[in-house]
């Protein structure tokens, strides 16, 4: 629905202000970047992360004492639908070198160069190919590709931006082989933002010291997705099976991973896949909805790849920090939650309180971002109320097409353009309401830099994974994580697929699992993967 | 926001939803789990092709379920899969000429420009036009036309020359990429300087790092202009 006159008359105070910012930052001025010190600090007291009593102590397994987000403990600490004896493990379905476990973005690059490495390769993925948070990506992927620019300095950004937590060994990867997917992409025939000469548009990213980030409009995790989905659908011998969930790794006599047990949703019918190796891509858990916040993720992301790896032995990293994306849609209420891509921050667009002030700099790193608006909207007062009750504050987007011409709105965000457009918002013409939304798992599977977690023969690539980010991930950096170690889990597995004979396949880390959740007294009732949220009867 | 509620059909099942919910937050909140038909619930990824009708009209309207809010008394049902073919390609065996589109999807030459494709399109794109440019052999167009499809597969399921509309900008809009565009030299370059380990001394300097010192490094770096 458009805004309420009530609104539309706070807009006009946006308006007042506008030409005088415009000018300013023209003159290169801005509001004030925080030092790490007094970000830090603000994030202490409005962060979501910091919240009290919404984390507890993991009681059981490989990461017991950890502290994680409650509705991710629920979710480990809880006991699996299957128990011996519920299916037939005598009787192989399938039998393949590397089975990938998730249809995205990572799952689809690791299946590529799988098969380039002669592996026999299933994909197997619990909704359709390519339903996955890849797909709604919008504004970029970070590579220190331009002169002025270097792995390097891409390095420091991105484990400033994770507050020096992340692993180095990863963030050392992820910077140095970034060109090169880059480069994989646009021999794959992305259809990247380009100069006629073929230069690529770069933007900044909140966090960046360069220009780096690279697009397709704000459609370009979608663009990479369809691209990588149609490559592993020319090749035709790589087997996907979509609406197939897996329910459990399983494990032989030496606790290696063997393959998994899949589950067809339509009809309920189990498979049995044997792999010599497995590769985890099932993405991310925005669906749990930690805290209760809206989310920007795919229906499906319900953290199943940390559930599964963590039964059979695997630990996990960084967990205790979620990632809220500052821009998330507070209004109109139907899409609530729905991702507003940096990008647009990127191109110039400030945030302003109901004053239509600015109150942070644009582009400070993801966590001091949201952390400064939630204080706005809360101890400051400076929100703007929604006809629901929410609060938000202001985008203003209608300065890009000042700044950068008339018509970049519509051509550089069409997608956006359009989602508002269809409840008669004109992005070009009036700012957005926006609030921090759920939006990325920062942490995950422990890994090292050829993307093998602590099970043999058990690999991960892609949200599910964690370190590459540490506390906090800079934008642009998740499309690069999920293509280059996508690419590494890939060609990890093949390699090993190799030197590795098929195993027995049981499910005794399971029978294991359960034992220890009896002992802690734990998980009584529960029952995980979730697979898919429950949304029958609500309101959402 | 009001509180009203309006009669839907879903499939031809009545139903009372509140009115501002949009068609899929409509379908679980009258009780359906969805497993096909809902993606990412944003718009970008075409699992929750919907059609309706109104009442009091005889036009059939296109919708995302997660983008569209209910109407009073629509009768809708949603279109979770629509059989399609796709051509199977080595993208580096192509050519970028004006037949190849042609020669991937011969039944493009069935297009009677009934423009029944454009009209179905929930994007709102000109899916007819840009399947006339790959007729055509002019891909640019077709790749560009054809940039924001979500495949959701509405525009096949109503096409009567049977073409697979999407597959078809897909493929133009590969084409155009790889081909139609000059490569960018500066990813080339930095490329091989990565592949010669020009930057590994530093980044391993770097990976050894005291906090300390790697703080520093990092409040101190330059920061190019906006």
């Amino acid at each position: 629905m458009p805004y309420e006159p009530y609104m539309k008359e706070l807009i006009k105070k946006v308006e007042t202000t506008r030409s005088a910012r415009i000018q300013a930052a023209k003159e290169g001025k801005h509001f004030p970047r925080l030092s790490e010190a007094d970000g830090m600090k603000l994030m202490k007291e409005f962060h979501p992360d910091y919240k009290e009593g919404t984390k507890r102590q993991l009681a059981v397994g490989p990461s017991k004492g950890k502290v994680v987000p409650n509705e991710l403990a629920d979710i480990l600490e809880a006991k699996s639908s299957l128990n011996s004896g519920t299916v037939d493990l005598s009787r192989i379905d399938y039998d393949v070198d590397v089975l990938v476990i998730g249809g995205g973005g990572a799952g689809s690059a690791a299946a590529l160069v799988a098969q380039e490495h002669g592996a026999r390769v299933l994909i197997a993925t619990k909704l359709r190919h390519g339903d996955a948070n890849t797909m709604m990506a919008e504004g970029g992927i970070q590579a220190a590709d331009k002169p002025n620019d270097s792995p390097p300095i891409h390095f420091l950004d991105a484990i400033g931006g994770g507050h020096f937590s992340n692993d180095p060994q990863l963030v050392k990867t992820l910077t140095h082989d970034a060109p090169s997917v880059i480069q994989w992409l646009e021999h794959l025939g992305v259809m990247f933002d380009k100069d006629p000469d073929g230069t690529m548009r770069t933007l900044h990213g909140g966090g960046t010291a360069r220009k780096r980030m690279h697009s397709a409009g704000d459609m370009t995790g979608a663009e990479i997705m369809r691209t990588l989905r149609d490559e592993v659908r020319n090749r035709t011998d790589i087997q996907v099976i979509e609406f197939a969930p897996a329910l459990e790794l399983f494990t032989d006599h030496e606790g290696r991973c063997a393959g998994a047990i899949l589950f067809n949703f339509e009809t309920e019918k189990y498979t049995v896949v044997r792999a010599k190796t497995t590769i985890l891509a099932t993405g991310g858990l925005g669906r749990l909805h930690i805290q209760g916040f809206p989310t920007t993720n795919h229906y499906g992301a319900t953290a199943d790849g940390l559930v599964l790896a963590y039964r059979a032995g695997a630990s996990l990293c960084f967990l205790e920090a979620t990632q809220f994306h500052p821009t998330g849609v507070i209004f109109p209420e139907q899409n609530i939650g729905l991702l507003i891509t940096e990008k647009v921050r990127g191109a110039g667009a400030q945030l302003l309180n109901a004053d239509g002030e600015q109150f942070v700099y644009p582009l400070e790193t993801r966590d001091v971002e949201s952390s400064a608006i939630i204080r706005e909207c809360s101890e400051r007062n400076k929100g703007i109320r929604t006809p629901t009750g929410r609060f938000g504050v202001w985008l203003d987007s209608p300065m890009i097409e000042v700044l950068k011409g008339p018509g970049t709105v519509a051509r550089d965000f069409p997608a956006k353009y359009r989602q508002f457009g269809r409840h008669g918002i004109d992005i070009s013409k009036e700012p957005m309401l926006i609030y921090p939304t759920l939006h990325y798992q920062n942490g995950g599977i422990t890994i090292n830099s050829q993307a093998e977690t602590e099970v043999p023969n058990l690999y991960a690539a892609g949200e599910v994974a964690g370190g590459i980010h540490g506390i906090n991930r800079l934008m642009g950096n998740s499309l690069l994580d999920i293509t280059v170690f996508g690419r590494i889990a890939g060609k990890s597995a093949a390699e090993k697929a190799k030197q590795t004979q098929p195993g027995e396949i049981t499910l005794q880390h399971v029978q294991k699992f359960h034992e220890e959740l009896k002992k802690a007294g734990v998980g009584d009732g529960r029952i995980s993967p979730i697979l898919l949220p429950d949304y029958v009867g609500k309101i959402g | 926001m009001s509180n009203d509620v309006v009669p839907i059909y879903i499939m031809g099942k009545k139903y009372h939803v509140p009115a501002t919910l949009t068609i899929l937050k409509a379908m679980e909140y009258s009780g359906y789990k969805f497993i096909r038909g809902c993606g990412c619930r944003g718009g970008m990824c075409g699992a929750c092709a919907t059609v309706y009708r109104l009442e009091d009209s005889y036009k059939i309207v296109p919708a995302l379920a997660c983008q569209t809010v209910v109407e009073p008394n629509m009768s809708l049902t949603q279109i979770p899969f629509f059989p399609a073919n796709k051509s199977i390609y080595d993208v580096e065996e192509l050519e970028p000429g004006t037949q190849t589109l042609l020669q991937m999807y011969p039944e493009i030459a069935r297009c009677v420009c009934c423009n029944s494709c454009t009209k179905i399109c929930p994007q709102e794109l000109d899916v007819m036009d840009y399947v006339q440019a790959a007729l055509r052999g002019d891909i640019e167009k077709a790749a560009k036309l054809s940039f924001e499809c979500i495949m959701c597969g509405l525009c096949a399921s109503r096409c009567p020359g049977e073409i697979v509309q999407y597959h078809v900008g897909l493929l133009a809009r590969r084409l155009y990429a790889k081909y139609l565009t000059p490569k960018a030299k500066h990813v080339a370059d930095r490329v091989a300087e990565t592949e010669q380990g020009k930057f590994d001394p530093e980044l391993e300097e770097l990976c050894r790092m005291d906090k300390p010192t790697l703080e520093k490094r990092y409040a101190q770096r330059d920061i190019e202009a906006q």
